[in-house]
């Protein structure tokens, strides 16, 4: 079965364009990004669009659908009726280089921040033991396919982009509690999680949660958690006993890396 | 439009998957200056779409394993064609190069003491592949991704820039290596596709990890970026590649919708338990189980299920054969007519497996079918079929430095060759990438260690000639759609030059390829040289042409069938083809294909087989020859002496 689908795409470059009216064919059980493939190879040819897998596991095919942040390879155009106008944008909250590739420069920028994992350097190659229930807790963060949906959807930064600066985003944040919950890393960055990255922008809408592609809990199983570790840091009063009595200064964390202010 | 940035740095590694990472981080260590150059973004190359695991033969599943099964393995994977040193070097290090992605923060699934877990796939005698659910690639780009944060971070902190050592050129392309006056490396010329421009990256040392070639072909599992890049940048640099004739059709994508035809079914549904039925609803791989292989692989049902619980005292289930004997018989069940309603076959995990098991060990597989093909694997068979996965042929290299026979360029992970002779098992690229990924990085920074302070000099006219070469698609304008030309070679490839070949059908292919090639050279791309997609692909066809083009010409070549190779015409092994690699060249604009003898085993190796089991694979003169006292009789009684 095959037929004519509408398509309202968005083309463009540095803040210029418009949506452009183009008609696709559409075949039996094919996503979004089939279509906009045969568009680009038969009526479009320097359509910019940016994909690389095809099978959800990459992450690079990012954009709004309808409005909807989304894989275009993982959207089927079953979910949408044969006569429905789609509109095809791209992300937000990323500036445009070009049709629906977006510039996620923020993100990598963000990613070199986060102090890395730092485990026991006295334990030798091969010597980690970790238990599969300690170890499954970060490996559902590190399913994360780096799509930014996350990023593109959380409206401290898509309606502010000024908190750009305060603010890393749910995957970073996420990241942050991936390190913290990971059973062989020595670091603390809790205090710097809410001081230099800004958890306490998030108020818990669970926006970036719907939107995962990867059905990561990012709100339920990272943020909250983490919120709640960095209160137990601030307020517990054996931690306070404890940062008086020791030679450490009080709010000593793990330092920032150089370029996130100190 | 004319102006070219330059960029100067000690090495430059072509590829941000798993083999030019491990790569790039081995050469910073060594104190390089490294640029890596990333056609896509960061983090997103073709090795997250691995899926099972990492083959490491660290025994923490069956104490029995060690480096020499898996030598062994590995090379009866390859039916013997592989090149001995590298099996060698890849089954010895490769546990060390897995213990070190967990030191830098991977996390792998774990044995109930603790240890990183190991799972059973087709070819490999134990449990073998370190693995984090269906999604290891994963696990394993995101790792190397965030170690080369984490030396930018001390970059940051002991020079104050986070790029002064090394830098990812994220989607950027290079169209052609610069060489001096000698014929040396020089740098590499590309463009950086957000703006179109252009860009000569000046090195003593470029490494070669760009990955496959399966954009050749109509249904592969490949992404994107695998239009056999560095292939053709070695080949027009003139390097060899050796093997080009075997192709991995992988036994298992999903064939419905069309859409999705080739999205890969990751071989951990079979280690897991699942099994391959036909319309008729029988285990067909019983009856496909090749002499070689009778041995270790069970010829009942209940031995086969058995082995699941006891693997000590029971042989393997069929359907973990290696992958070319598997995507045969899935490819031979089709055209009897025993095939599943889309075209493929039935592999069956839900009647073998509990509900919530399925989900816990292949999420990803659960996801994609419930997503894409409305298909719950809980409950019904998914409809499964081959589709091209993998390119065992590639750029001829020193197996310890990763040097090929051009000075200063190296090569490592598939782009390389030789490593897995006529067939790759399994798990078998995700160590290939770490292990030769490291060397090539060493390789590259020793290199340069014996080179002194005069580095070649870019040769100026070829800069120009490149330049002018990736500007031709924009400025012809009554070109024909580089879209259409690739559709055409890949249905050419797919139809004629696929997993079963004949004589007839490949000379077709090549008659059809040269008249594609002209099409190729003379397509054109509207629009500007900012992200445009039509251009890159215009650019691309030259390096898909000429991969189509060896693979088709050594295919044709190759008068036998062994592991990635079947001819209908030249069928079965035949041991005097077993002495000889094809290597493929470049003469001006048309490739050559010659015979090379393939390297001789050590004494040392040889002995880890048992003289039953080389005769299937040797010829009566080498068998001849061999050293009586270093070959006994079993194989086992040489494994224990070694231990």
């Amino acid at each position: 079965m095959s037929y004519k689908a509408a398509l309202r795409v968005w083309r463009g470059d540095h803040g210029q364009g418009d949506l452009a009216d183009y008609t696709v064919e559409v075949n039996d059980g094919e996503v979004v990004l089939d279509v906009l493939h045969r568009l680009q190879a038969t009526q479009a040819g320097d359509l910019a669009i940016r994909w690389n897998c095809k099978a959800g596991k990459c992450g690079s095919c990012s954009m709004e659908i309808n409005g909807r942040p989304r894989l275009a390879c993982m959207t089927r155009m079953s979910i949408f009726e044969p006569d429905e106008v789609l509109t095809i944008t791209p992300l937000r909250t990323f500036p445009v280089i070009r049709d629906l590739v977006t510039d996620v420069s923020f993100n990598y920028e963000k990613a070199r921040e986060i102090p890395s994992f730092t485990p026991d350097p006295s334990v030798g190659l091969g010597e980690f033991r970790m238990q599969q229930v300690d170890v499954q807790r970060s490996q559902e963060f590190r399913k994360c396919i780096e799509c930014y949906l996350c990023q593109n959807t959380c409206h401290v930064i898509r309606d502010h982009p000024e908190n750009e600066r305060e603010f890393a985003g749910p995957r970073f944040l996420m990241r942050i509690a991936e390190l913290e919950m990971h059973p062989a890393d020595t670091a603390d960055r809790r205090e710097i999680a809410q001081d230099d990255f800004g958890l306490g922008y998030c108020n818990i809408t669970k926006c970036c949660t719907e939107v995962c592609p990867e059905n990561i809990k990012i709100t339920d199983n990272a943020l909250i958690p983490m919120k709640e570790r960095v209160v137990s840091r601030k307020y517990d009063p054996l931690v306070w006993l404890g940062s008086k009595i020791s030679r450490r200064p009080l709010g000593t964390d793990t330092p920032s890396i150089p370029g996130k202010k100190s | 439009m004319t102006d070219i940035e330059r960029l100067p740095y000690d090495v430059v590694v072509i590829g941000a998957g798993g083999s030019g990472l491990r790569a790039a981080i081995e050469a910073r260590l060594a104190g390089k200056r490294t640029a890596i150059i990333s056609k896509s973004l960061f983090g997103k190359a073709h090795t997250v779409m691995a899926e099972g695991g990492c083959a490491a033969a660290m025994g923490n599943v069956n104490p029995n394993d060690n480096w020499m099964v898996h030598f062994r393995d590995t090379m009866r994977g390859g039916k013997f064609l592989n090149n001995p040193r590298m099996a060698e070097l890849h089954a010895k290090e490769a546990p060390d190069r897995v213990y070190e992605l967990e030191a830098w923060g991977a996390l792998f699934d774990r044995t109930p003491d603790g240890k990183i877990s190991q799972r059973n796939f087709g070819g490999h005698e134990y449990p073998r592949l370190a693995h984090v659910g269906d999604r290891t690639g994963l696990e394993m780009i995101r790792t190397l991704q965030q170690k080369v944060v984490a030396l930018q971070q001390e970059d940051w902190i002991a020079h104050g820039d986070p790029e002064a050592m090394i830098k990812v050129y994220a989607e950027t392309t290079i169209t052609r290596l610069i060489k001096d006056g000698e014929g040396r490396i020089a740098g590499a010329f590309g463009y950086i596709r957000e703006t179109g421009q252009f860009v000569v990256f000046e090195a003593p040392a470029v490494i070669l990890a760009t990955g496959g070639i399966g954009k050749t072909f109509k249904v592969s599992s490949n992404s994107w970026e695998y239009t056999g890049d560095g292939h053709a940048l070695a080949l027009l640099a003139g390097a060899k590649l050796l093997n080009m004739e075997f192709v991995q059709f992988h036994p298992t994508h999903m064939v419905w919708p069309i859409s999705v035809r080739g999205l890969l079914v990751t071989e951990s549904v079979r280690g897991d338990g699942g099994v391959l039925r036909n319309s008729e609803g029988r285990r067909y791989m019983f009856d496909y189980v090749p002499d070689v292989f009778r041995a270790q692989y069970a010829d009942t049902e209940e031995e086969a299920d058995r082995w699941y619980k006891d693997p000590d005292h029971n042989r393997r289930p069929p359907e973990l054969l290696p992958r070319d004997e598997v995507a045969r018989a899935n490819n031979a069940e089709v055209k009897a007519g025993r095939g599943s309603p889309h075209g493929g076959v039935f592999l069956d995990i839900a009647s073998r497996l509990q509900a919530d098991e399925i989900l816990r060990r292949l999420p990803s597989m659960y996801h994609q079918f419930k997503e894409l093909a409305d298909v719950d694997i809980t409950k019904e068979p998914m409809e499964v079929g081959p589709a091209q996965h993998y390119v065992m042929g590639g750029v001829e290299v020193d197996p310890d430095t990763g040097e090929s026979c051009v000075p200063g360029l190296f090569a490592a992970g598939e782009v390389s060759g030789g490593m897995h002779g006529s067939n790759r098992l399994g798990g078998n690229s995700l160590s290939d990438l770490l292990v030769f990924g490291r060397r090539a990085g060493q390789g590259a920074a020793d290199y340069i260690e014996r080179l002194g302070p005069k580095v070649p000099v870019a040769d100026e006219a070829e800069i120009s000639a490149a330049q002018a070469e990736a500007l031709a698609p924009l400025h012809r304008s009554a070109g024909e759609n580089p879209y259409t030309v690739h559709g055409e070679v890949q249905d050419t490839m797919s139809n004629l030059v696929g997993i079963i070949r004949t004589e007839t059908e490949i000379k077709k292919a090549l008659a059809e390829l040269e008249q594609l090639k002209v099409r190729s050279s003379e397509t054109s791309a509207e629009g500007g040289s900012a992200y445009n997609p039509g251009w890159h692909l215009a650019l691309d066809l030259r390096n898909i042409m000429l991969m189509a083009e060896c693979v088709a010409a050594a295919a044709l070549e190759r008068q036998e069938s062994r592991g990635g190779h079947t001819r209908d015409d030249y069928p079965g092994m035949r041991p005097d083809w077993r002495k000889v690699n094809l290597v493929c060249g470049l003469e001006g604009d048309k490739i050559t294909i010659t015979k090379q003898p393939t390297p001789p085993m050590r004494d040392d190796l040889i002995a880890l087989f048992d003289r039953a089991e080389l005769k299937k694979y040797l010829s009566e003169e080498e068998m001849a020859a061999l050293p009586p006292e270093a070959v006994p009789a079993t194989a086992s009684a040489a494994s224990e002496e070694m231990h």
